[in-house]
């Protein structure tokens, strides 16, 4: 039978108060009992609407029956099958937009939590699985993926899969790209992503670290080397700054910087050998999942106060609900409507040497309304006049987006971009302008999803496979 | 890991290491940097490239023992290893066309300025350099300076080795002698840059500065390394680290240097202490 119950099971977390002051995961994930009774409330559609909004198109009614059963093995290797990461999927995948929003069971009350079912099989394996992963027979055709992320991980697992011999160029120390630098330990603990990608080791790809291409290699040299084909996964590149008086102050940071410091260098524990500043006070600018996670991240390191900035309102915000309902539990206070104009920084005018000169005190922002919608049917903020007003901080870090990276582009020729720099790609197989060379996630759209991300090198692989064969 | 593979303790605080990374070396060029790691729980820190050499794969690194990175780096011996080098970073100076050129070095900034100079002079550039130091016992790299220079001058604070006085004053005397230059190369500390190019300013002379800001990734993607030159933001890492002297905002960049300065003396201290521990 079927259980009925309108709503899901409720995630378990840890309480508001003690979380916002430790870097242990939110969320603890399923019971046993817990995923038993969600899974029974999955219908099993004939149509499957929940895998139409999935971009990997997990067989979802499959592994849930799996679920049901106990078999929660059984229901792992169905989620492979389609996709690399799933301990990673399950957390930080926008299911509510994706397969939930699909979900029949949506239409009165609450989805099947589907996302947290994904979380509970993948744990499941992790700590139960003690098998040998079975490694693919070789093809020996040898393939290049630039960037060790999200995209160019998911690349790299399904051509191992298919035989392929994969090579993952990652340009920092560790494998992982955002799942390491930037999202943070709380949302995604840095022991889930090492397991993910020792899985995919096991697969028999290849991670060379240290290795920026574009810089210490180009496409063309991995051509030369013997790589048959190339997949660009390379993120979404330079943070973006206002443009306003005061961001090179001591205290301005980039969300990319900040979260950078914290998570890929380990900056939130005492012995850390990278600093970062433990601000009492901080306004973080910019309203999406990375402002969420800088404002989190902030209140960890020991802020008394964090501020979220933003120059629209509440239903604008383009962060997912379940990282603004945190945030807000967690005490992060949003000042909504309201644009920074300016940062203020001490100055002591008789002392040139004086160790605060240059930090940051504050910053003037404006009141916004919503004024007309543009032609895309966003209303766009116009400024109040004279509602200017400051906020009392000591660190502000700056979340409104990054601009893509010119390594690659400008090392090879005959590489196409569009007018925001990002790489121009036939969408359904991932090809670029360039013969052999693919690419996706954030190096093709800008700033989007892990999901996304994980969908185009899906696509990539799949294209590649065909091309090799076909050559 | 990277191999250390020759190390020379060339004063009592700067270190000289090659460094077996055979992908950088065959693409490194003068003004370029790398980024290390000394060991798995380490910092990342950038650090220019000194030389290299293509055929057996390394690249020289010099370095001064300023926090508890560059400490423990210098503790290293030959044959041991570290956990991280990449690169090459950044643009390479820009050297073509250039027929005479002043190489100015301050301090360690003479193992960057080094490679610049060797460059100029193997394309047959005229060369006169001028290195700076604050005194006789931190004189670096003198032979190697001299042998590709038409002009070498040393300049010393206290005037044991060289001249007497700072090298602003130097090139200031080798323009009023009548030296005409392309370019001035000027490359060491902040403070030293800034008053390069206020000196040379009035004779109108292009000067190129090397930036060596606070970094993580060096590929442009943490914004930390950001300098104002000419009024408008740019990354050390991927638009340097060169700049037009006459465009960088020295002033902000030297207040920016200082951000962590409180917790890299903490982490200096307890790294001394723990070497002093071990011996």
């Amino acid at each position: 039978m079927a259980n009925m119950s309108l709503s899901k099971n409720p995630m378990p977390t840890q309480d508001a108060a003690i979380r916002a002051k430790n870097f242990s995961e939110v969320a603890l994930g399923y019971s046993e009992e817990a995923a038993l009774d969600e899974a029974a409330r999955c219908l099993s559609c004939k149509n499957m609407p929940c895998v139409t909004g999935c971009p990997v198109n997990i067989h979802i009614p499959a592994f849930i029956e799996k679920v049901k059963e106990g078999e929660f093995e059984e229901a792992y290797k169905i989620i492979i099958e389609a996709s690399s990461l799933p301990a990673v999927c399950g957390r930080v995948c926008p299911q509510e937009s994706q397969c939930e929003s699909k979900c029949v069971r949506g239409i009165k009350g609450e989805p099947v939590g589907i996302g947290r079912l994904e979380r509970f099989v993948a744990d499941w394996h992790n700590e139960h699985f003690s098998g040998e992963v079975v490694r693919p027979h070789s093809n020996g055709k040898k393939v290049a993926v630039v960037g060790s992320g999200p995209a160019g991980l998911t690349c790299a697992g399904d051509l191992a899969k298919k035989g392929y011999d994969v090579t993952v160029f990652e340009a920092l120390h560790l494998a992982g790209g955002v799942l390491v630098y930037g999202i943070p330990e709380f949302r995604l603990p840095k022991a889930i992503v090492k397991k993910e990608v020792e899985t995919l080791k096991a697969l028999g790809v290849k991670i060379e670290t240290n290795m920026i291409i574009g810089k210490t290699l180009s496409v063309d040299e991995l051509f030369e080397m013997g790589y048959e084909a190339v997949f660009i996964g390379s993120g979404a590149g330079l943070p973006r700054f206002m443009g306003i008086e005061g961001e090179s102050l001591k205290g301005v940071y980039s969300a990319n910087e900040f979260l950078t410091r914290s998570n890929l260098m380990k900056a939130y524990r005492e012995d850390s050998s990278t600093p970062v500043m433990k601000a009492k006070r901080v306004a973080v600018v910019g309203g999406g999942n990375v402002a969420m996670d800088a404002a989190r991240t902030a209140l960890r390191l020991g802020a008394e106060k964090v501020y979220i900035v933003y120059r629209r309102s509440l239903s604008e915000l383009p962060a997912r609900k379940e990282e603004v309902e945190h945030a807000m539990e967690e005490g992060v206070e949003f000042m909504l409507l309201s644009n920074p104009l300016r940062i203020l920084g001490y100055h002591n005018p008789d002392d040139e040497r004086d160790p605060k000169n240059g930090f940051v005190t504050g910053m003037e922002c404006v009141k916004m309304e919503l004024g007309e919608p543009d032609s895309t049917g966003r209303r766009s903020p116009v400024e109040i006049e004279g509602s200017e007003f400051t906020l009392d901080v000591d660190a502000v870090i700056m979340s409104i987006g990054t601009s893509p990276n010119p390594l690659i582009k400008s090392t090879t020729e005959g590489l196409d971009v569009n007018k925001r720099g990002g790489i121009v790609v036939d969408e359904a197989t991932g090809l670029t302008s360039r013969d052999g060379v693919f690419a996706g996630g954030d190096a093709v759209t800008g700033a989007a999803t892990v999901i996304l991300a994980m969908g185009a090198g899906k696509t990539a692989a799949k294209a590649i496979d065909e091309y090799i064969t076909k050559k | 890991m990277y191999k250390i593979v020759n190390k020379k303790v060339l004063n009592p605080t700067v270190v000289m290491m090659d460094i077996e990374a055979p992908f950088v070396a065959k693409k490194a060029q003068a003004g370029q940097f790398i980024i290390l790691r000394v060991d798995e729980e380490g910092e990342r820190i950038p650090l220019t490239v000194a030389g290299y050499d293509r055929e057996k794969g390394t690249v020289k690194i010099i370095f001064q023992v300023v926090g508890a990175t560059t400490l423990s780096l210098s503790q290293k011996e030959e044959g041991e290893y570290i956990s991280d080098f990449a690169g090459p970073l950044g643009r390479a100076t820009e050297t073509e066309g250039l027929k005479k050129v002043a190489v100015i070095g301050g301090g360690v900034g003479c193992a960057i300025a080094l490679p610049v100079a060797q460059k100029l002079f193997e394309q047959g550039c005229e060369v006169h350099s001028v290195v700076g130091f604050r005194n006789k016992d931190l004189l670096i790299l003198e032979e190697e300076f001299s042998a590709v220079s038409d002009r070498f001058i040393v300049m010393t604070d206290d005037g044991s080795a060289g001249k007497k006085g700072l090298v602003t004053e130097a090139i200031k005397e080798l323009i009023e002698s009548g030296e005409k230059y392309d370019e001035i190369i000027a490359i060491g500390p902040l403070v030293m840059m800034k008053f390069v190019v206020a000196a040379v300013k009035p004779y109108g002379i292009p000067v190129t500065v090397s930036m060596n800001p606070i970094m993580i990734d060096g590929t442009g993607m943490c914004g930390g390394c950001r300098l104002t030159v000419g009024g408008k933001v740019k990354f050390a890492c991927v638009d340097g680290p060169d700049f037009n002297g006459y465009e960088v905002d020295f002033d902000e960049a030297m207040e920016r240097s200082t951000m962590y300065k409180d917790f890299e003396q903490h982490r200096y201290t307890d790294t001394c202490n723990l070497f002093k521990g071990i011996e």
